[in-house]
């Protein structure tokens, strides 16, 4: 299968994919790494006249120290941000949730602010970035915004950047000494997840003090788990104070119905998926 | 038509290619590099995985202009040039590590990826790495084996 022709720019400037997008506008797709909308192009579920391609655009690969938060590059690849020290040491459910993402293959090419854009609610990486509580960096014609986490994504593949702007960086609080774990429920390997969590815990002594967690394919978007988080601050690291806390995971969503499970097993396991996650990620699992 | 450059299994390789062209579509149409197959088509089984800039990819999952100013590796850049067989092919022929060969290639381009980064991997780590390569005649114990002699992990062929 080969994609319908296109035009291609591949600019070496934020300023200048931003020219071209704007030159072009509803007539061009963005491709970071190209690993979901690839095989879009080559099913011919989309056909834009001009690709822009941000692959030549270094200032936007790499991960900084930003003093209270990382800043990751919005191209850089899986792969990089997962095998980072930084992100090991202050964003550790980052790392979890990449080693569970696509393949290795997957993981080379695709990048962290492609994915993200991208907003697939099955992806791996929406629920982690939005329980660390991360923010979205944004450029357009009219500067640079800030996007908090709460409000990034929108809906089914869709996310508050306009369409004249271009996602450049996620800044990730730092969340150094958290525990953290991604738990993703597949029937084969390699699949989309029918649901994931993913959990960070800060824990004192036996207690965990407190819990963010995000879950995967519960909803049109990436979710907050945070009647669980209410429930779980408190509680005894114990698999019944983890069972108690994790029961209130699936509040307030609604899950898809599909081939792979109605709703109501997706609520179910969303609450198991969050006892294991914060267990393992208290240290326990 | 856009102008690229890339280095090809060591060899410098410069066409005009319509921005749509697929890196595999390249390497096989173009360059006739039909060692590397397109199997899936759809980005899951790896059998046209190649090593872009010293990185395993699916090379029916990259456009060609992506790959502009990279340097390529495919199965067919792998052996000496005396022709002799690179370890990893050494590995999966001393172990029989395919059946109809169909997925050898991506297989064997994952293997040489997987232990550059991890020299000694576990069984589980090996078939963690080689998640995104489908073998459709199921032959993953062999392959798993292959890999694990290739490492210097197991004492090989014998069974």
């Amino acid at each position: 299968m080969i994609p319908a022709a296109f035009e291609y720019v591949a600019p070496t400037s934020v300023e200048e994919a931003l020219a071209a997008l704007a030159e072009h506008g509803d007539d061009a797709k963005v491709i970071a790494g190209g690993q979901s909308l690839l095989p879009v192009l080559r099913m011919r579920l989309n056909a834009p006249e001009w690709v822009i391609d941000l692959g030549r655009i270094d200032s936007l690969r790499g991960v900084r120290d930003g003093g209270d938060h990382l800043a990751i590059g919005a191209m850089t690849t899986h792969h990089d941000v997962g095998e980072d020290p930084l992100i090991h040491e202050h964003a550790l459910l980052i790392s979890k949730a990449i080693t569970h993402l696509a393949d290795a293959q997957v993981r080379h090419r695709g990048t962290f602010g492609g994915a993200l854009a991208h907003a697939d609610p099955a992806g791996d990486l929406g629920a982690p970035a939005l329980a660390l509580g991360s923010t979205f960096v944004v450029q357009g014609p009219g500067g640079t915004r800030e996007i908090p986490a709460d409000d990034f994504f929108v809906d089914l593949f869709e996310t508050s950047i306009s369409e004249d702007e271009i996602l450049t960086e996620v800044r990730v609080p730092k969340h150094g000494g958290w525990g953290a774990a991604y738990e993703k429920f597949v029937r084969i390997a390699h699949q989309w997840p029918i649901v994931a969590v993913a959990a960070a815990v800060r824990m004192e002594g036996d207690t965990i003090a407190e819990a963010r967690i995000g879950l995967t394919n519960m909803g049109s978007t990436p979710l907050r788990a945070r009647a669980a988080e209410q429930a779980l601050a408190g509680q005894p690291a114990t698999e019944e104070g983890v069972a108690a806390g994790a029961a209130a995971a699936a509040e307030g969503t609604n899950p898809p119905s599909d081939l792979n499970g109605d709703a109501d097993y997706r609520r179910h396991l969303a609450t198991v998926l969050t006892r294991r996650a914060v267990l393992a990620a208290a240290g326990r699992g | 038509m856009t102008r690229i450059n890339l280095t090809v299994d060591g060899q410098s390789v410069a066409d005009d290619v319509e921005p749509r062209m697929l890196l595999v579509q390249y390497l096989r149409e173009k360059l006739g590099k039909t060692g590397t197959v397109i199997g899936c088509d759809t980005s899951n089984c790896g059998a046209c995985t190649v090593h872009l800039n010293g990185r395993s990819v699916k090379s029916c999952n990259v456009l060609a202009v992506q790959a502009d100013g990279g340097e390529v590796t495919t199965i067919e850049g792998l052996a000496g040039e005396d022709g002799a067989l690179h370890p990893v092919q050494e590995a999966f022929r001393e172990c029989h590590g395919l059946q109809c060969g169909f997925c050898t290639p991506g297989m064997i381009m994952q293997t040489v990826d997987l232990l550059a980064e991890n020299p000694s991997p576990s069984e589980e780590a090996i078939r963690l790495g080689l998640e995104g390569n489908l073998c459709r005649c199921t032959g993953y114990h062999n392959i798993v084996r292959a890999v694990q002699h290739a490492a210097g992990t197991t004492e090989g062929a014998s069974a």
